[in-house]
């Protein structure tokens, strides 16, 4: 039997061509919990040296992608292989070249930095002067090398974040994974993970995956899956996926929006919904069609805004739903709801 | 397919020992590094031992195998195994602890093995155990104990044993876990009981039957006994069985404790939330 990398390539061919071989492959991946599908057949490559995104509202599926991804729970169908190492096959083997950031905090307040790193490091097999030596270095990158010596739980919120990712980082892995890494902290902390990021993946070349439910995190990664009850529904660069919707998105508050999307769909031939109590459309110049549809319903329009697509818009455009379902929802979405 | 696999298993494995040492460490550092823990594993049983040998002492002059002791003396080979019960039991708490907080799963995510986990919690929390129990021994002198050398050799042997064997158990019991009320309830109607009939409190001969029975099953009963007879080697035994009868039950005990701590570890694959 030739290696499974390559079984696999040859067994499903990507259409999207790649540079190099990818660092993660993922293949047909589904997982199913008693009563509900949490994966329903998931195929995407990562790159080596990328910064790539999984967004998904909660429930979408990504933390269970995430729990197989990092050898936690193993699928209930398909493949995943990360650095040429299946996760079902090879987790002992695997767990080396990974490192894994979770949402929860994993750091022990108890313990000092340098603790947390050497405890850390026993248990990927690093000890003595080069382990002492790893950790200075480590905490020297995250900025935390004159707090050593400082007990966990007397740091912020950022510099938490930032010991939980020198554990991470400390057995050099290829691969980082991080679940939603940025939750609790405040916009500056933020910034700072995403440079760091950043640098990471540039200087070390390490790949690095992020979940996110968060768009204006989900657009600063290289390229991103977007998730949606188990399904991949969009994978691409932002601006790939931004560009693909076209032109503008317009939204009209009114004061009936269901008949106004109504009329509008009939004179215009524009796919217009009603989404949160406003009429939603997408359209290529938006400027010249706002004049148009303004004075063919006088009175009726209360406010508009014009602007260019986001990722939320990739996804209502994908799922025909927003990304946000449990916000207040017309009566169209909440059945859509209640299938589970 | 099976071949495939076969490459990867080639490379040097992190080992045991280092994560069990590191896991080990943890414990015992962390359990120090909380003060209000400390005093609660020591106080509390000293007050039972005080509160409870002093109010029965009066009432139980007459229990026949007690014989010419004092009560608070007879209760002393019990306030030790309680002791170590509570230290070893409430340490395992951390495991349900870590896995609230997510450190159990970095720790499940690092390529360590499943026994390294089990080897170096439940030594952290037998180390904890044991340390509390031998601190407890400083009141020996107090009820007329006198220790030779080997006899004290025989109570470290025998506290170590027993607080292995039941810092196994609660890693067993708190590995499922996901609530810490759900393991004091467990505490409260499984554990308490065991030590209340292991001889602890009251002599074996005076019971009835059928706790009788429960004693002579239970476990702690033998750690009880051995301990009583090393402190008081002169007064009569309530058993009908030797030191190395009750040392030996004690240990495979603590073997059976230990692969049942084992066996859940491995059961369980994934923190599941």
């Amino acid at each position: 039997m030739t290696p499974n990398t390559s079984a696999i390539e040859h067994a499903a061919p990507e259409p999207q061509s790649l540079a190099a071989n990818p660092i993660i492959s993922v293949r047909d991946l589904v997982h199913r919990y008693q009563n509900r599908t949490a994966l329903g057949g998931i195929s995407f490559d990562v790159r080596p040296a990328e910064l790539f995104g999984l967004l998904g509202p909660n429930g979408s599926g990504k933390t269970t992608l995430f729990r197989i991804l990092s050898t936690l729970m193993a699928p209930s169908a398909g493949t995943a292989v990360i650095a040429g190492l299946n996760v079902v096959r090879d987790p002992a083997e695997l767990r080396r070249h990974i490192g894994v950031v979770f949402q929860a905090q994993s750091v022990d307040p108890k313990l000092t930095a340098y603790e947390n790193l050497w405890h850390q490091g026993h248990l990927y097999g690093l000890h003595g002067p080069a382990l002492k030596a790893r950790i200075e270095e480590i905490l020297t990158r995250v900025g935390l090398l004159d707090r050593a010596q400082d007990r966990v739980e007397s740091f912020s919120g950022g510099m938490q974040r930032r010991v939980e990712l020198a554990k991470g980082l400390l057995h050099h892995p290829e691969v980082l994974l991080l679940d939603e890494p940025t939750t609790g902290l405040d916009p500056g902390a933020r910034r700072d993970l995403w440079q760091y990021l950043r640098v990471l993946r540039d200087q070390e070349h390490v790949s690095v995956i992020v979940t996110t439910h968060l768009m204006e995190e989900a657009e600063r990664c290289d390229r991103l899956a977007i998730l949606n009850e188990g399904k991949l529904v969009a994978l691409g660069t932002p601006e790939e996926l931004t560009r693909e919707i076209g032109g503008d998105v317009i939204l009209l508050e009114a004061r009936d929006p269901e008949a106004l999307a109504e009329q509008i769909r009939t004179r215009f031939h524009v796919d217009a919904t009603v989404m949160d109590a406003n009429v939603r459309l997408e359209i290529e110049n938006g400027h010249r069609f706002i004049p148009d549809v303004v004075e063919a319903f006088p009175g009726e329009i209360h406010a508009l805004s014009v602007r260019k697509p986001t990722l939320e818009d990739v996804f209502i455009h994908r799922t025909g739903h927003r990304f946000w379902n449990e916000e207040p929802a017309d009566e169209k979405k909440s059945k859509k709801k209640k299938k589970h | 397919m099976a071949t495939a696999a076969i490459p990867a298993s080639r490379a040097p494995s992190v080992g045991v020992l280092l994560p069990a040492f590191t896991l080990w460490w943890r414990e015992v550092v962390r359990f120090y590094r909380q003060r209000g823990r400390v005093a609660g594993v020591i106080l509390s049983p000293l007050l039972f031992w005080i509160v409870i040998g002093s109010g029965f002492g009066t009432s139980f002059r007459s229990g026949q195998a007690a014989g010419q002791q004092h009560y608070l003396d007879y209760f002393y080979p019990g306030a030790l195994v309680m002791i170590v019960l509570f230290t070893a039991i409430f340490t395992m708490m951390s495991v349900i602890e870590d896995r609230n907080e997510g450190f159990l799963l970095s720790v499940l995510v690092a390529p360590v093995p499943r026994a390294a986990i089990v080897l170096g919690k439940v030594l952290g929390g037998t180390t904890l155990a044991t340390i509390q129990g031998l601190i407890f021994l400083v009141f020996a002198p107090l009820v007329g104990v006198h220790m030779t050398l080997a006899s004290f050799g025989l109570i470290v042997l025998t506290v170590f044993l027993t607080s292995f064997a039941l810092t196994a158990l609660g890693f067993a019991i708190a590995w499922p876990m996901d609530s810490s009320q759900s393991f004091h309830a467990i505490i409260n109607l499984f554990l308490i009981p065991l030590w209340l009939l292991s001889g602890a409190l009251f002599p074996l001969s005076g019971a009835s039957r059928w706790i009788r029975a429960v004693m002579y099953i239970n476990p702690l009963t033998y750690g009880v006994e051995a301990l009583r007879t090393l402190m008081y080697p002169l007064a009569p035994s309530s058993l009908s069985f030797t030191l190395t009868a009750s040392i030996l039950t004690l240990v495979l005990f603590t073997m059976f404790m230990f692969g049942l701590a084992f066996a859940v570890a491995n059961r369980r694959t994934v923190g599941s939330r």
